[in-house]
């Protein structure tokens, strides 16, 4: 178990700040998620804390020692990647010892630890085929395996689940959780799906164009977003946002309408000005039209889940999603009125984009 | 994203490693232009700089005599017209060949990659091997063939021979291309009602530019350089600049003049040279397609 | 239709053709053919004529040579030029414009280059160093391999150019993860990359010995099969049986024994590739 210190790291490359100053400070032990779009910078900041990448400031600190001028294989660190990057030739028994010849381990460690790794990730049958004698799934616990038999004590995931079909996915996700319940290695894990995020992170940090939004434990993350964009990107569906403006006296107004905001714990109640109001579907309740702090809205659509349902209504100008439970989906009638949860809502600065 | 380098702090590293490598380089591009360097540099001597001896020695009074003797007067056997008949003869044997061999190919490579069966397989199979069948084991049935149809040692004769020979090659690498053009563009040309013929000119052939550039070039150094087919098929009166340059080299009469042949060989080579200097990222891409073969 | 009109025409030109050559090598044919079976006498002959036995030794001596040179040297160029060099660009078309060359011109060349009175050795005895020797062109033991030198110089740019090809496919996270695993550049390459390129080295191969068995113009230019026959090779005695010595039946039993050759060493590719691919 090690500790992951990232500080103020930033890169650029053609013109383009690719990190910008980014601090994270990683407990030993921990499973971290790194979660963003595609160009975000995620795969970058995995990069530079193996040492792949070079950075043009910052340090990486692992255990109180900096690490940033070391090559990668000095820094104790494990990696899987998204390709899996099996070595195409070598068996896969010989895959997993490589690394430990050349660093010249002793023969009899290099083979106990390829007998545990097997046993753990259950490979023992595939160890004398080559990768492409493999599929998918056992190519991916290959990989696995030759990032845990150096027994490093942190473990880097370039979105390794990626290429794996749906079911194998939730399967995976399943065993790597299990996996580093037994290890207790540090894990440091990149991902763009948010249900990789959710499932296995202890914390999750939010990545947007080169920066963390957030840094979080995961239902934070769903329930009190930060910023803007993690609230339109955690969550499927994407959170309700409505523009308008706080009058510091415990209203929100929206075009003609208002609802009241006092449920809402600001840290200062008198905020005023341009803000964005965000709500999840499941904190919206359907009641009668004309209801007390209810607004009037019209169903446009339902989406029938299996579980649950989704029902699609506009108000206050904007199409707005509800979760719904399937027999009230099937009955809704056309108008109806919205009530919000404030206590449950998000509010955010229009100018900054952060949570109040 | 930048390409990550393995080791290129550690062991490419260090200064020492880093010159070692150019010095490498620079050791091996002089390697490969020393022999064109020395022949054109002594191309341009004159006779008694030549007769010095100091292949290195850059020319003194630079001429081009020997290069005009080679072009117009320099002794091919019994008739001393330098290699410019030969020239005008490849270029003629070239250009026809290389059209042909390249369109034709198109249309075969074409074919093969839509025809999907069990045979398709055995004759690209055949197209294959065809590729690496040395020459000597059809020579002699083809001069058979040739004679039969009057056309040995004639004109279209030699550009035949160009053609059917580079059929194999050019077929596979349109094949190559075209098993990678989405096969609904075709579907959809076929729905539309266009015949067999028709979706391949109006529709295949405008997607082929770049692989048709790429063939073109490869078909034309190859023809262009060809020499045991121009000596067998080609006849007198049609000899390529090849055939015409080994016969000034060789020719027991002529006083052997060094700097003569040598202007011959590189006004031979400059049609090429020209063609890959100019056509350069063409020809690599060519080459990296067409080593893959199948 | 248009299709199979030139299917037709390559099947009988080639596979007609090698037939009428098969058949031929099995008659008495000289100058002209003769349809009078005599069996495997021609080959009988073509395997204990002194000649053609020198012309297949020299094609194994050049051929090896030939082969592991121009590999060896043309992946040490791919493997430097990917090391981000400078000028990448002007080193690639330096070491690949001799493919651009006739194998006639280039055999001139380095004809001219080796000669030993007015090439290197010349010029070096007449820098001062009078015992300098370099005279393997007229040498009957070594003027093989000066076919090897200019042959290599011909083909190292084309291996250069698909090797590094190849190079350029590799899989990014391979690079990252040979980094992670601290393995030194030597072993990555050898070890790791070149292994995984088999189809790739295998099609250089291929291809070179193609080469090979047809070679004719580069002897033709450099050596004419001198001194004396040291530099014969099989193309050239095929050749030469056809057309100037016209013994049709030899000729044609030299040039089966070649194809057969040819297929024996092509049938390991042919057969994983198509394995491969299926």
């Amino acid at each position: 178990m090690s500790s992951v210190s990232i500080r103020k790291i930033r890169k650029s490359f053609a013109g383009l700040t690719v990190l910008d100053s980014v601090d994270m400070e990683i407990a030993p032990g921990e499973f971290i998620v790194i979660l963003g779009p595609s160009g975000c910078g995620k795969s970058t900041l995995l990069n530079v804390i193996a040492g792949l990448d070079d950075c043009e400031s910052g340090q990486i600190v692992i255990d109180a020692v900096d690490v940033s001028g070391l090559e990668p294989s000095q820094r104790g660190l494990a990696m899987v990647f998204q390709s899996y990057a099996l070595f195409p030739a070598m068996t896969v028994r010989r895959n997993l010892s490589f690394g430990m010849e050349v660093a010249g381990t002793p023969k009899p460690t290099i083979v106990q630890k390829v007998d545990w790794v097997a046993k753990l990730l259950q490979i023992e049958a595939l160890l004398d085929r080559k990768p492409g004698q493999l599929s998918g799934g056992q190519r991916q616990r290959v990989a696995i395996g030759r990032a845990l038999v150096r027994s490093s004590s942190i473990c880097l995931f370039d979105e390794p689940l990626s290429n794996l079909d749906a079911k194998l996915r939730a399967e995976t996700r399943v065993e790597l959780k299990q996996l580093h319940e037994t290890l207790k290695s540090t894990m440091i894990y990149v991902t763009h799906d948010q249900i990789e995020a959710m499932t296995m992170a202890d914390r999750v940090a939010v990545m947007h164009k080169g920066r963390v939004e957030q840094f979080a434990p995961p239902q934070s993350i769903y329930e009190k977003p930060a910023s803007l964009f993690v609230a339109g990107f955690v969550g499927s569906p994407a959170m309700n946002l409505l523009e308008g403006s706080l009058d510091g006296a415990g209203r929100f107004l929206v075009g003609q309408r208002s609802i009241g905001s006092s449920a809402y714990p600001f840290e200062d109640p008198s905020t005023a000005g341009e803000a964005v109001l965000g709500i999840r579907c499941e904190d919206i309740d359907v009641v009668e039209p004309g209801s007390p702090d209810s607004i009037p809205a019209k169903l446009a659509f339902t989406e029938l889940l299996g579980a649950d349902a989704l029902g699609w209504f506009d108000c206050l100008g904007k199409r707005m999603s509800v979760r719904l439970g399937v027999d009230a989906a099937r009955s809704m009638r056309k108008e109806v009125g919205l009530r919000f949860d404030m206590a449950k809502a998000s509010f955010f600065s229009a100018s900054t984009e952060r949570r109040l | 994203m930048t390409r990550s380098l393995p080791g290129e702090r550690s062991v490419f590293g260090p200064r020492a490693a880093r010159l070692g490598l150019y010095a490498f380089l620079f050791a091996s591009a002089a390697f490969f232009l020393l022999p064109l360097l020395l022949v054109i540099s002594n191309s341009l001597k004159p006779m008694e700089e030549i007769r010095q001896g100091n292949l290195l020695a850059l020319p003194v009074k630079p001429t081009f005599d020997a290069w005009l003797t080679a072009w117009k007067s320099a002794c091919t056997g019994l008739e001393c017209g330098g290699v410019r008949p030969g020239l005008w003869n490849s270029i003629k044997i070239t250009v026809p060949a290389v059209v042909i061999s390249t369109l034709a190919g198109a249309l075969n490579g074409y074919a093969l990659a839509q025809w999907k069966s069990r045979h398709a397989n055995l004759i690209m199979l055949l197209v294959m091997v065809g590729l690496f069948i040395p020459y000597q084991a059809m020579l002699y049935p083809t001069v058979k063939i040739l004679s039969s149809l009057s056309l040995f040692r004639t004109y279209s004769g030699i550009i035949l021979v160009h053609v059917v020979y580079g059929l194999p090659y050019t077929t596979l690498l349109f094949r190559n291309f075209y098993v990678g053009v989405p096969e609904e563009i075709s579907r959809a040309a076929r729905m539309e009602g266009a015949s067999f013929l028709r979706t391949f000119r109006s529709v295949i052939l405008p997607l082929s530019t770049n692989i048709l550039v790429v063939v073109a070039i490869l078909q034309f150094t190859g023809i262009w350089n060809d020499y045991l087919l121009g000596l067998i098929f080609a006849g007198n009166d049609n000899l390529p600049m090849t055939v015409q340059l080994t016969n000034i080299v060789n020719n027991a009469r002529g006083s052997a003049s060094p700097n003569v042949n040598m202007a011959a060989a590189v006004i031979t080579a400059i049609p090429t040279l020209i063609v890959y200097f100019l056509s350069g990222r063409y020809f690599v891409r060519g080459i990296a397609a067409g080593a893959v073969k199948g | 239709m248009t299709v199979v009109f030139f299917f037709g025409i390559v099947a009988v030109f080639f596979y007609g053709s090698i037939v009428w050559t098969g058949y031929m090598s099995l008659t008495r044919s000289t100058l002209m053919p003769n349809y009078n079976f005599v069996g495997f006498d021609q080959y009988i002959k073509l395997f204990t004529n002194h000649r053609w036995l020198v012309s297949c030794l020299n094609m194994v001596i050049f051929g090896v040579l030939y082969i592991v040179g121009t590999l060896a040297f043309g992946t040490l160029l791919a493997v430097f030029a990917d090391r981000r060099i400078r000028a990448e660009s002007l080193f690639r078309t330096i070491f690949l414009y001799p493919l651009a060359v006739s194998l006639i011109v280039t055999g001139l060349s380095w004809r001219w280059v080796l000669d030993p009175v007015n090439g290197l050795q010349g010029l070096v005895r007449g820098m001062g160093w009078e015992n300098f020797t370099f005279d393997w062109l007229t040498d009957p033991d070594r003027a093989i391999y000066t076919l090897v030198i200019a042959g290599i110089w011909h083909s190292a740019g084309l291996i250069m150019v698909i090797i590094l090809a190849g190079l350029r496919g590799v899989d990014e996270d391979l690079w990252k993860a040979i980094r992670m695993e601290g393995i030194p550049l030597w072993r990555a390459y050898l070890q790791v990359i070149f292994p995984g390129m088999r189809p790739v080295v295998a099609s250089c191969v291929v291809l070179l010995m193609s080469d090979v068995i047809r070679g004719y113009d580069l002897v033709i230019a450099m050596t004419k099969g001198g001194p004396g026959i040291a530099t014969e090779m099989p193309a050239k005695f095929a050749v030469d049986y056809y057309f100037a010595r016209v013994n049709l039946g030899l000729a044609s039993a030299a040039s089966i024994a070649m194809l057969v050759l040819s297929l024996l060493l092509l049938a390991p590719y042919f057969y994983s590739e198509f394995r491969r691919r299926t």
